[in-house]
């Protein structure tokens, strides 16, 4: 029964590099920019929900609604001052900046807070339920539930709401979308405020799963996420959960077979044999490149 | 004639740098803290430049570079620590295995185009500090204990070196190939070139210099550790090479002279420079997208100032 245990863990961490990886294949499908800062948005994310429930004593459910907000918020602002200007610039120049952001908002949290750990509040008592002999604690039991509420809120969205339309049609062909009177620069707006709250989500989920949060814990998930969304096929909102899920479970099955240390390889060496093998990912439709 | 003229006016000003400053040394008017950065300048000037021949000239977006300068670093250090070879080939052995390292990793990857390339190129430089963190011959995550034997003369060589062979590669028939691949790779297949080809061969030369950059720098500090060649490190010479100007050797090595005085000057705040970094890179890139020089040389400056002499 350890594996079903192992597999538990794997689901968590998964669901967690899911709901960043959706941040990515969005702002990806939309205007074709690696969004870096989404890792760090992430980072906010997990430190909003530390000062709401350590400082300000709210609930779990508050804190997560308020760190989503506010993520929210900062995905738009960014994406308004920074990337606005760069929608006819070159890839290079984009990722670039991108690059900039987020090394700005790592180094201005750590300018005004020091780089010191934060150890996350406990918000809920970490019972475990014994299922087939594996012990699964409640904290996994709630990511797994926030993150599927998540999920499903988000495919409504996407597939049965004005925006979601707004949001499709522009990811499919920007001008053709402009032309039909939607609304482009505010569509692509609203995809950050989605991606971005649902980063802030992770980072709650993240903090309290794992109880130890930093100023630079955005990077390396964030980077993680990024191969998710490439393995499940970048642009690709099913992709993004299945591929977080696949390096979630492949991770911790690396550390439990006693190779712990080479857990962050492993998600590159997905990365670089997807990219190799099938860069359009597992559910990524193949695009020709049109001269 | 006319390049061989700039390549011996190079040459010239490079022995009358080197003899000034090495007569500063000698004459004990710089202290060990000065030549440390003098040291420090040379090895980022050798980064920059040899990852311009890769973003610059050919125009492939690699985020990878510390991986090869690790590789360079950590075999050097093998060669003199474990096995006791002298300096001067420890240094050839880094750059020459960076260098196959860096045609392994180049193969695969520059079949793949920008944002794909620049992950993969990540991922790789990740994949080999990992490597270099779990092998315990080279003393895992504790890093391993290497003895300071750079001295100024071996890291301005190093940099003549680098800066001679790139500019020459720049401007041969190669080098032109490069660019082309730059400019439009579509076109640039379409006109016979084989871009494949160009594009490994500006890959490993830029790993086979960062690999020089690498053994040097080993040798400059007392241990060298894993997570010294992490991605920021990477993104400090895409850095160097972004803001100096895509495509312009001066232009990243000056830029890398300027941004290594101001981390010296800021060692104290690193997080300070850190956002002054970020901030610049993103006013860079939103007002003047291909660095400050463009593609511009520094030497272009004064042919424009001839010119207009020779009309009055």
């Amino acid at each position: 029964m350890e594996w079903l245990q192992q597999l538990v863990n794997g689901i968590s961490l998964g669901s967690i590099y899911a709901l960043i990886a959706l941040g990515y294949t969005m702002v990806y499908g939309i205007i074709k920019l690696i969004n870096f800062a989404h890792g760090d948005v992430f980072m906010l994310g997990a430190f909003i929900g530390f000062y709401a429930i350590a400082r300000w004593d709210i609930g779990f459910i508050p804190a997560l609604i308020i760190s989503m907000l506010l993520c929210a918020i900062i995905g738009v602002i960014i994406e308004r001052v920074a990337y606005k200007r760069l929608r006819n610039a070159t890839r290079i120049a984009a990722l670039i900046t991108a690059i900039g952001v987020s090394l700005l908002i790592e180094y201005t949290v750590i300018f005004f807070r020091g780089a010191s750990p934060e150890a996350y509040p406990e918000v809920m008592a970490n019972k475990s339920i014994s299922i087939f002999g594996a012990s699964i604690s409640s904290q996994s039991i709630m990511i797994l539930a926030v993150t599927i509420v998540l999920m499903i809120l988000l495919q409504f969205i996407v597939h049965k709401t004005k925006i979601g339309k707004a949001m499709r049609a522009v990811s499919h062909d920007a001008d053709a979308a402009r032309l039909m009177g939607i609304n482009v620069d505010n569509t692509i707006s609203a995809t950050f405020a989605i991606g971005s709250a649902l980063a802030g989500a992770a980072g709650v989920i993240f903090g309290i799963y794992y109880t130890r949060i930093d100023p630079l814990m955005g990077v390396l998930p964030g980077l993680k996420a990024f191969v998710a969304a490439v393995l499940g096929g970048i642009g690709s909102i099913p992709g993004a959960m299945v591929g977080g899920l696949v390096l979630g479970v492949v991770e911790t099955i690396v550390s439990a077979i006693g190779y712990s240390l080479w857990r962050d390889a492993a998600a590159f060496v997905i990365l670089i044999l997807i990219l190799i093998l099938k860069p359009s990912g597992i559910f990524g439709k193949n695009a020709r490149e049109k001269v | 004639m006319k390049k061989s003229k700039a390549f011996w006016g190079f040459l010239v000003l490079a022995l009358v740098i080197y003899a000034v400053v090495q007569g500063m040394i000698s004459g004990g008017m710089l202290d060990l803290y000065y030549q440390n950065i003098l040291i420090q300048m040379c090895i980022n000037i050798m980064l920059a430049v040899s990852l311009h021949i890769v973003i610059g000239i050919t125009g492939q977006f690699s985020i990878g570079h510390a991986g090869f300068m690790a590789v360079g670093a950590y075999i050097s250090a093998i060669a003199t620590m474990k096995l006791g070879l002298p300096l001067i080939v420890a240094i050839l052995l880094g750059a020459v295995i960076s260098a196959l390292a860096g045609l392994l990793v180049g193969i695969p990857t520059l079949r793949l185009k920008g944002d794909y390339l620049a992950i993969a190129t990540l991922g790789f430089a990740e994949i080999i500090r990992i490597i270099f963190l779990n092998v315990e011959y080279v003393g895992g995550a504790a890093g391993m204990v290497v003895t300071n034997m750079t001295t100024w003369t071996y890291a301005f060589v190093g940099v003549v070196i680098t800066i001679l062979v790139i500019a020459n590669f720049t401007n041969s028939r190669h080098g032109r190939g490069c660019i082309s691949i730059r400019e439009d790779e579509i076109a640039a297949d379409a006109m016979g070139i084989n871009t494949t080809y160009y594009k490994v061969v500006a890959f490993t030369i830029g790993s086979f210099f960062a690999g020089i950059a690498g053994a040097i720098y080993a040798h400059n500090f007392f241990i060298i550790q894993p997570t010294t060649f992490n991605f920021l490190k990477s993104f400090d010479i895409l850095i160097y090479v972004v803001l100096g100007g895509l495509g312009s050797l001066s232009g990243s090595a000056i830029a890398a002279i300027f941004l290594t005085l101001v981390s010296a000057y800021l060692a104290n705040f690193p997080e300070t420079r850190m956002i002054i970094y970020s901030v610049v890179l993103i006013i860079v890139m939103l007002y003047r997208p291909t660095g400050l020089m463009g593609t511009k040389e520094i030497t272009s400056l004064f042919k424009f100032g001839k010119k207009g002499g020779s009309k009055v």
